[in-house]
């Protein structure tokens, strides 16, 4: 019998893997046993700790956000848009649901018995095999993405990174000795805030207890607490060596329906116990995970994995601002990723190359970058220093490194950093310069502070290391704080310009707007409260000859140490550059651009109040700089 | 309905099935009750003189569409209106299995049971299937009704135009796959019936009755 309605689902569910796998009458099989289910917006599909659904869901449009909640923090796991697939593992496992799962917006889904694919992976050995390895940690698979075409073809579609990864275990694992008590290995498990302790003899593992074993087999009367723990432990455990890897072990855990791995020396029972790895830690490791993001673009051969990369790093940034993660956490995190994204650019630059770099070179990040505050993709501004050369050589050279630099700078623009509109880039002769060359500009710049080399001085005094040899960007360190410290004054224009933009509060308390131009009425976040606390900080720590602090938040909590009677203005300058810096990254995220201009129109009172609270230590640290570097009197 | 022994004893089985299943109790909730969503195509809009080419039912219970649950059936017709071919795309002697008149619809009376009956602009539907029984010697179909088009003027407190499946369908953005083909639109019909029952709930508490209720109180049918 003609059967419209499932061959369209066929059509559908044929694009995405495990299903492109099936054989036809399969897929047909499945289409035809379909259940459609729309969820609204906000609402839940199931929710962690639930019993398993009989269906698992395939998301035909739409997405559904998965939250782990953990004590009271609940944290946006993954979020699975047409074709993903959730839901599965606590089928095939007969195991709670791990996280819920929320519609992120309005979505239809298919939702598949189990009983029919547990079916047919019986008899599809390949499919068996796929979904064992890919869907059974119940989170998307990074490239579980089709329609991205063939842009990872330099990744074999049948492994994934993070399934080949080595796992990374509890190398700390809570023990106890078969001669403990349930209690007091109960007791232990709540002190050390675990869910599962190892009963250990000689040090091997003999056997396991976890929460579910006191809640079944304790809390239900059927044993007393004084009893000894091989009376309820699970045994025996199920052992691997410490190489194994997340595909591995995730099959393990299914196999034995089990989920926990005791790792040990040798792999077999015999040898030491040195960790256990949990579910869990594999259900962190498979979310978006940094490392996992640091990991693949180790292994990136080109410039559309950089990219991939780029954009899952954005979805992180997205659900660490909702989840409300410090925000020095993210920039770290955020400028590790893009620094790893930078140095494979690089790498992949000079493979392309005919030859090997001729001399040592250093690459610099500038501005945003440099300080680790880039937190939405701004234009990159970089900058190359390479080692002093004979002058017959130094054509040559400076051409080789011109070269290259012209070839990152557009690996990085395809990646989605722009070009710089003014040009500060390495690929503009005038910023890829030997270490001789640097030293001088640097030395101009600071001994003829004119309006522009005090603007080049912002920038470019935020740099930061980032690829080749790290002694020539320490020798040019020393050399700036030398011309610094001979021209004194030059701190003072440096100051100046840090009271370029007053205060972001006019007389009468009311916010301070952009008059002209394209932002009229608007007001620039950026300048106006960002830039000020950037410049502050940046000026007076170099004039405590600081040389190794790049990062505002880092300079003003150092600032409070070197100048104790000034303390609590420097941590409140920090508090509000926090506060700021994660308010400009939400306004961006929400309106996708780069949240520096903001329409006070669109914010709530209590926005308005937050906002007005960040702009007092503004005024106190200008009202400091004003005393300390004497402007009144050059202004 | 007057209970009449000698018409009863003539039915066949299956009407005589049908019949018996409205003795049962009903489920009186919506997550409970077995909706039939269903769409006929014919070869023109006469009750009379037109025939039904093809019918597409599928049923949602506790608010998931059932794709098992679901049946397709092409009919037999003499009759045969080369004006609609465009619409609906089947061809006199295509290539579907085709059953007859009869055939088609004892299946479609079985599939249907004593379920809900929905679809888009019911009337039409069901006066087609009426018209059919009655060319079979069996009275009308007993089911309750929903229109999908009535529902949605409940949602969007509109009153007077009509709504067709094509604007709804932009509305609640659900792509127009299979348009015009029986299945086809009983599928969408069914998305729609759940977009716009999620969304009435979403307003306010919706009881199973408030279904059949339109705005000025009356039933649907």
């Amino acid at each position: 019998m003609k059967n419209t309605i499932a061959e369209r689902i066929f059509d559908f569910l044929k694009n995405f893997p495990p299903f492109d796998i099936l054989e036809k009458e399969q897929l047909l099989e499945i289409a035809s046993n379909v259940k459609v289910t729309y969820v609204e917006k906000d609402t839940f599909v199931f929710k962690q700790d639930e019993l398993p659904h009989q269906n698992f869901y395939i998301v035909k449009d739409g997405a559904i956000g998965l939250y782990r909640t953990m004590e009271s923090d609940t944290i946006l796991i993954d979020i699975c848009d047409e074709g993903d697939i959730f839901g599965l593992r606590p089928l095939i496992q007969n195991d709670h649901y791990l996280m819920s799962a929320k519609a992120n917006e309005e979505s239809i889904l298919y939702a598949i018995s189990v009983e029919i694919l547990k079916e047919i992976i019986k008899t599809n050995q390949k499919a068996n095999k796929y979904i064992i390895a890919s869907f059974s940690s119940n989170i998307k698979t990074p490239y579980a993405k089709t329609n991205s075409g063939n842009l990872f073809a330099n990744i074999d579609t049948d492994t994934t990174f993070s399934e080949v990864q080595t796992a990374q275990y509890s190398k700390n694992p809570i023990t106890c000795t078969k001669h403990s008590t349930i209690k007091e290995a109960a007791l232990i498990m709540s002190d050390k805030k675990v869910g599962s302790i190892l009963i250990v003899e000689d040090k091997k593992p003999i056997g396991i207890i976890t929460d579910k074993d006191l809640r079944l087999k304790i809390a239900t009367g059927l044993l007393s607490i004084d009893k000894n723990v091989s009376e309820i432990m699970s045994f025996p455990v199920i052992t691997f060596p410490e190489k194994i890897t997340i595909a591995e072990a995730q099959i393990a855990m299914i196999k034995h329906k089990i989920t926990h791995l005791c790792i040990t020396k040798d792999g077999s029972p015999n040898s030491e116990l040195v960790g256990i790895l949990s579910e869990h830690d594999i259900v962190v490791l498979h979310g978006n995970n940094p490392s996992v993001l640091i990991k693949e673009l180790k292994r990136a051969k080109n410039v559309e994995t950089l990219k991939y990369v780029r954009e899952k790093s954005s979805n992180l940034l997205k659900g660490y601002i909702e989840q409300n993660i410090p925000i020095t956490f993210i920039s770290k995190i955020i400028a590790e990723i893009t620094d790893a994204i930078t140095i494979k650019a690089i790498e992949l630059s000079i493979l392309e190359m005919e030859t090997e770099p001729p001399v040592k070179f250093s690459w610099l990040a500038l501005g945003s970058q440099g300080r680790k505050e880039q937190l939405l993709i701004t234009d990159q501004d970089n900058a190359l220093i390479f080692e002093d050369v004979s002058q017959e050589n130094y054509e040559n050279v400076k051409t080789y490194f011109l070269k290259l630099s012209k070839k990152i700078t557009s690996k990085l623009n395809s990646v989605g950093y722009k070009f710089c509109p003014a040009d500060m880039m390495a690929s503009n002769p005038k910023w890829c310069l030997s270490l001789s060359e640097w030293k001088q500009q640097f030395n101009n710049w600071i001994t003829k502070p004119t309006e522009d080399a005090i603007m080049l001085c912002t920038i470019f005094f935020d740099f930061n290391f980032v690829f080749g040899d790290k002694e020539l960007v320490t020798k040019l360190s020393k050399s700036i704080f030398k011309s610094i410290n001979s021209f004194e004054i030059f701190l003072n224009f440096l100051g100046r310009n840090a009271l370029k933009n007053p205060p972001p509060l006019g007389f009468f308390r009311q916010f301070l707007m952009e008059h002209d131009g394209n932002h009229k009425d608007q007001f620039d976040l950026k300048s106006r409260a960002l830039m000020p606390l950037i410049d502050a900080a940046r000026l007076i720590i170099l004039s405590h000859n600081i040389k190794d602090k790049n990062n505002t938040i880092s300079r003003f909590n150092k600032l409070a140490k070197i100048e104790p009677q000034n303390q609590d203005l420097y941590l409140s300058c920090a508090d509000s550059f926090k506060i700021l810096l994660h308010y400009r990254t939400e306004q961006g995220l929400k309106n996708n651009d780069s949240g520096r201009y903001i329409n006070l129109n669109t914010l709530t009172k209590s926005e308005k109040l937050k906002l007005k609270g960040c702009f007092k230590p503004i005024k106190d640290i200008q009202d400091l700089l004003n005393i300390r570097y004497n402007l009144a009197q050059m202004m | 309905m007057i209970f009449n022994w000698f018409t009863y004893r003539k039915y066949p089985d299956f009407w005589k099935n049908y019949l018996k299943s409205f003795k049962q109790k009903q489920p009186k909730s919506i997550e409970e009750t077995r909706f039939v969503v269903f769409d006929t195509e014919t070869t023109g809009l006469s009750i009379t003189t037109d025939r039904i080419l093809s019918i597409g039912a599928i049923s949602i219970a506790k608010n998931s569409i059932d794709v098992a649950d679901s049946i397709e059936i092409y009919l037999k017709q003499d009759e045969f209106n080369t004006e609609t071919v465009e619409i609906h795309g089947i061809l006199k002697d295509g290539n579907l299995k085709k059953i007859t008149e009869n055939e088609a619809i004892k299946q479609f009376i079985e599939f249907l049971g004593n379920a809900v009956l929905v679809a888009h602009h019911t009337a039409f539907d069901i006066e087609m299937i009426n018209a059919a029984l009655k060319r079979m010697k069996l009275p009308k179909l007993k089911n309750k009704t929903i229109d999908t088009g009535i529902l949605y003027k409940k949602l969007a407190n509109k009153k007077d135009k009509l709504y067709n499946l094509d604007v709804l369908c932009d509305e609640f953005t659900i792509p127009k796959h299979d348009r015009h083909t029986a299945s086809g639109d009983a599928f969408i019909t069914a998305l729609l019936f759940l977009k716009i029952i999620s969304k009435l709930k979403k307003e306010r508490t919706v009881h199973y009755s408030d279904l059949f209720r339109t705005s000025n109180n009356k039933g649907l049918i």
